[in-house]
């Protein structure tokens, strides 16, 4: 199974953190410290996968991103890639080009969408026309709720209470 | 619109913390919005609840603390509309962890929103669920998502199945009533639900071994066609990548099958087919199908034999192996790890390939290689290989070479086939890495040497050329210093000459002098100096007209600030000016180490009988430094060396014969307690009444004298027995250890004869049925008063002793000795005693 999904920038500043093991904030913490440093010292020309602590740590670097997926000796590293790049492309269509100010702006959507690809660790949906559409659908149930309350009669409601 | 809500919007507050430039600056604007919230929060505001859920969870990931909100979150969570639920759970997932109890509070909405008639909202609590619930919520909750499992909406179902791997996680016991759901699932055509529906199966096999009875005999067609329809199906926008339609499913069922496979004939038979497709037909340029492949090759490798099968595996990783790609050479090295076992001849054959990885400029890639090499290697090719890897030890860098010396040489000591081609590897990898490489290693290698005796004059003038170009690695200058101190008259009359080497000149002076250069290079390394010293006193024996020279070299060493190299260099200074009669005697060729003995050493098993020891005490033959029934050596108090080798590894035994046994870490408080101890009871029946010893012409005295300059205590001690217990020595642990059984083997019972004064009858002042002492008495020429006993030990059993203590206590007015003689038989300990009275009248 995923333990954990980090996105790092290239500063080490942490734009995402998902743990699908437990793992206490302390501890949560250190790992961020210790992967961090791993990860970003490594040369551009290795391989995507580094042993630690036990576990491979997968990571591929998107621009000024690295998005490290933590999993178990006996998962496939290979499938990890893909799973990786099925995020990215699918993070890609829904906000058009996407950059890591959207990330840090609407960190919530990248949530919203991680959940859709992942739970208990394990891949939910491998079809990324799917997950936009629950996605989307989603969204607008939002819309339509923020609608109903700036509507006019709920306005009216709310200031005779 | 409530006028106390805090103002900023989520993206305001991001854009103020984004724009501050020092840690103060955001601590003051995290502070500000937390205030706030916090205020919110007690007001009850329901308005902005969401605003502020949404701006505490990035101050989270900035992290700072914020446990205050996470009562917000269930308050979220029970609020009515879709929004607060969905930001309510995001909160919950990312502010608590399943340790909280907090958590179990939210089970109850939990319960509520899995029976929602929305079903995203159904979905919402189902990812919450399955990402952090506890056992107990699992417990719970375990029936609503069983049911969830047949919901109308394939979205729920597949988000049920993977809630439920977490629930059959926690809770393994409730795995059988997802069984048989989760096997229909399995027959489904959506791509969500059969992606986590197998996922599902998966984790129940693992758990239940009933689950996977179920499975093997109902699923395992149905799987297998599922793989067939999937691999043959054609292009599909919506699930392609690469070429290939829906790279996970194939990946995931492979998995599934794997389960399936291992350990059962017939299921292995059934996927033969569709594995031998997967494997033949996949794309292999892109990554997707490469990850496809790489899958097929774990099943095929752990299910039951299907020869063709295997081999395909192979051949897949040994293109895998050629593949420009980092990652899939890494990969493929993985599995040809695991596949060695399976298959080692196959595995064989990619072996040139396989030692290319080792020079790879990835590092991971090169220590996966290397672990492979190590695997691969055998008696028929140990040399090509070893000769590759000592190649590439000259040009790999710094950080692996402590690996791959460490490698080489455990390759080397296992598999050599003559003790020549083991010299000559070990010399190439003490000159190129001598510096990374173990104690244990080059201690292994002395032995070795030692025993090769028709080697001797080889290994030494190998060396000797070894060391006027490599100094600067200091295990090879250590058994370089060793070997020609040993072997030094080889080395200058060219002994041994084998039909290979060159003739080599080297004369006396030229040996002395390479001694020196270990002695006087920089380093501050305490083992090759004090070695270096041994090395020239031996060849001060070999070459007495370099005595002169090497007596300058030696001395120089004598207000060494190391206690070990001053007391050498005194100790061996005397030898060389006083007592030329005993030299050669003392100094003659080591006796062969015993090879057994000293790999049983290192195994670890401190207490082993050390063969050359059994029964006689005095081993008169020159080096056996600690046999452990030596006991005048114990008299010496020299147990405190065995009191410090069970902290340390074997090598002490080699340490020791090597002289070398310089931990300074075992010397002080520790070991020299115990006999301390002793002698403050010796002290206390003395009651300090005797005389100080005089200037002693005996040789071993004068050892000990010499020794002791700074130790005034117990002085008196010595006058009683020569040599008694002396515990104050606590500074040098083992160093005299050879040059004191030496001397002591000799005894100096009969010059002292010569040259003191009248002669007393020997006695035998203890005996027991395992054990028996003798009292040799002499006095001095000019000092009748003081009496030298020279106590002699005999072990009368055929065991071996170890931990041997005499402790010896007169009173002041009669001439009678209380003794106590404490020693470890057969790792029992051992305690005589008795009372001497039988001392000659005329003492």
């Amino acid at each position: 199974m995923i333990h954990f999904v980090l996105l790092i920038s290239r500063q080490g500043k942490v734009r995402l953190t998902k743990w699908y093991s437990t793992y206490t904030q302390k501890e949560r913490t250190k790992v961020i410290r210790e992967l961090s440093g791993v990860i970003l010292t490594r040369g551009p020309k290795l391989c995507n996968f580094v042993e630690w602590r036990g576990f491979k740590v997968v990571y591929k670097r998107y621009a000024s991103l690295y998005f490290c997926m933590c999993i178990d000796q006996d998962d496939n590293e290979l499938e990890i890639l893909e799973i990786i790049h099925h995020y990215v492309e699918i993070l890609d269509r829904y906000f058009g080009s996407v950059c890591e100010l959207d990330l840090i702006f609407n960190f919530h959507k990248a949530y919203y969408i991680l959940d859709e690809i992942l739970i208990a660790g394990e891949l939910q949906e491998s079809s990324k026309k799917t997950v936009a559409r629950l996605i989307a659908a989603q969204d607008s149930l939002v819309e339509t709720a923020k609608e109903q309350a700036s509507s006019i009669s709920n306005i009216i409601a709310q200031a005779t209470k | 619109m409530n006028p106390f809500s805090s103002g900023t919007r989520l993206r305001d507050m991001i854009r103020a913390i984004r724009a501050c430039k020092t840690a103060a600056e955001e601590r003051a604007v995290v502070r500000k919005e937390c205030a706030a919230i916090r205020a919110a929060i007690n007001e009850n505001d329901q308005d902005y609840r969401h605003r502020n859920l949404a701006k505490l969870m990035f101050i989270h990931m900035l992290g700072y603390p914020t446990h205050f909100g996470q009562m917000e979150c269930l308050k979220l969570i029970a609020s009515a509309g879709f929004p607060e639920k969905r930001i309510g759970y995001l909160g919950l997932m990312l502010l608590l962890d399943e340790r909280q109890e907090v958590l179990m509070l939210v089970t109850n909405s939990l319960k509520q929103d899995l029976n929602h008639s929305n079903q995203y909202i159904v979905g919402l609590a189902l990812c919450a669920l399955g990402n952090i619930c506890s056992a107990e919520m699992a417990r719970d909750l375990a029936p609503e998502v069983e049911r969830l499992l047949q919901f109308r909406d394939p979205n729920v179902r597949k988000k049920a199945a993977l809630c439920s791997i977490r629930i059959i996680k926690k809770v393994p016991d409730l795995a059988e009533n997802f069984i048989n759901p989760a096997s229909s699932l399995l027959k489904e055509k959506h791509h969500g639900v059969l992606i986590t529906g197998v996922q599902l199966c998966m984790d129940l096999c693992k758990v239940s071994s009933e689950a996977l009875e179920y499975v093997r005999k109902k699923c395992i067609e149905g799987l297998v066609k599922t793989l067939r329809d999937i691999a043959n199906s054609p292009y599909s926008p919506e699930y392609d990548i690469a070429g290939i339609t829906d790279p996970f499913l194939h990946i995931r069922l492979l998995k599934l099958l794997r389960i399936l496979g291992q350990g059962d004939a017939d299921a292995s038979d059934c996927m033969n087919d569709i594995l031998a497709q997967v494997a033949t037909k996949t794309e292999s340029k892109k990554n997707a199908g490469n990850a496809i492949l790489y899958e097929c090759v774990e099943t095929i490798m752990s299910i039951e034999d299907n020869g063709g099968l295997r081999v395909l595996a192979i051949n897949i990783l040994g293109r895998f192996l050629s593949n420009r790609d980092n990652n899939i050479r890494y990969v493929a090295l993985n599995m040809l790890m695991k596949a060695i076992v399976v298959d080692a001849q196959a595995v064989q054959r990619h072996r040139a390939t396989i030692l290319e990885c080792v020079k790879d400029s990835d590092a991971s890639i090169r220590k996966r290689a290397l672990e492979l090499v190590y695997l691969l290697v055998n008696e028929s090719n140990v040399k090509p290989l070893t000769k590759e890897l000592i190649e590439y030890l000259e040009v790999s860098d710094q950080e692996f070479k402590g690996d791959l010396t460490a490698k080489i040489c455990s390759l080397v000591e296992k598999f050599s086939p003559e003790k020549i081609w083991y010299i000559d590897q070990m010399l190439k990898v003490l000159s190129e890495a001598g510096n990374f490489v173990k104690d244990e290693v080059w201690h292994a290698l002395i032995v070795v040497i030692s025993n090769a005796s028709d080697l001797h004059g080889y290994t030494v003038r190998a060396l000797y050329r070894a060391f006027q170009t490599s100094t600067e690695q200091e295990s090879l200058v250590r058994v370089a210093v060793w070997c020609i101190g040993e072997y030094g008259d080889m080395l200058v009359n060219n002994v041994g000459m084998l039909d290979i080497e060159e003739p080599i000149t080297v004369t006396e002076s030229d040996t002395v002098d390479a001694v020196e250069v270990a002695i006087k290079r920089h380093t501050l390394d305490l083992t090759t100096k004090a070695m270096a010293l041994i090395a020239l006193l031996k060849l001060s024996s070999r070459f007495p007209s370099c005595s002169e020279r090497i007596k300058d070299i030696i001395v120089q060493n004598k207000r060494s600030l190391m206690l070990e190299l001053q007391q050498r260099s005194i100790e061996f200074n005397c030898i060389l000016q006083k007592h030329q009669n005993i030299r050669s005697a003392l100094l003659e060729r080591m006796p062969v180490l015993d090879e057994a003995t000293f790999s049983g050493r290192r195994a670890g098993s401190l207490h082993t009988a050390i063969s050359t020891s059994t029964g006689a005490p005095h081993n008169l033959q020159n080096g056996i430094a600690k046999p452990a029934a030596a006991p005048i050596a114990d008299l010496l108090d020299l147990s405190s060396d065995d009191a410090a080798a069970p902290s340390s590894s074997g090598g002490d035994f080699l340490m020791d014969l090597l002289g070398v046994d310089l931990s300074p870490a075992s010397a002080p408080s520790g070991t020299s307690q115990p006999p301390k101890a002793g002698t403050d009871v010796l002290l206390d029946l003395l009651s300090i009444g005797t005389s100080p010893p005089a200037q002693s012409s005996s040789s071993a005295s004068d050892i000990l004298s010499s020794s002791q300059d700074n130790k005034a205590p117990l002085a008196n001690l010595n006058g009683l027995a020569s040599l008694s217990s002396l515990p104050a020595n606590a500074t040098s642990p083992a160093s005299p250890v050879p040059m004191m059984d030496l001397l002591d083997g000799l005894g100096p019972i009969p010059q002292k004869h010569e040259e003191n004064g009248p002669a007393y009858p020997s006695l035998v002042a203890y005996e027991s049925s395992s054990l028996r002492m003798t009292f040799n008495f002499s006095k001095q020429p000019g000092n009748p008063q003081m009496t030298l006993i020279q106590a002699t030990f005999t072990n009368l059993s055929p065991n071996v002793y170890n931990d041997f203590l005499f402790q010896a206590a007169v009173p002041k007015k009669s001439l009678v000795m209380r003794i106590r003689i404490a020693y470890k038989m057969n790792n029992k300990d051992v305690l005589e005693e008795g009372q001497i009275n039988n001392f000659p009248r005329d003492l």
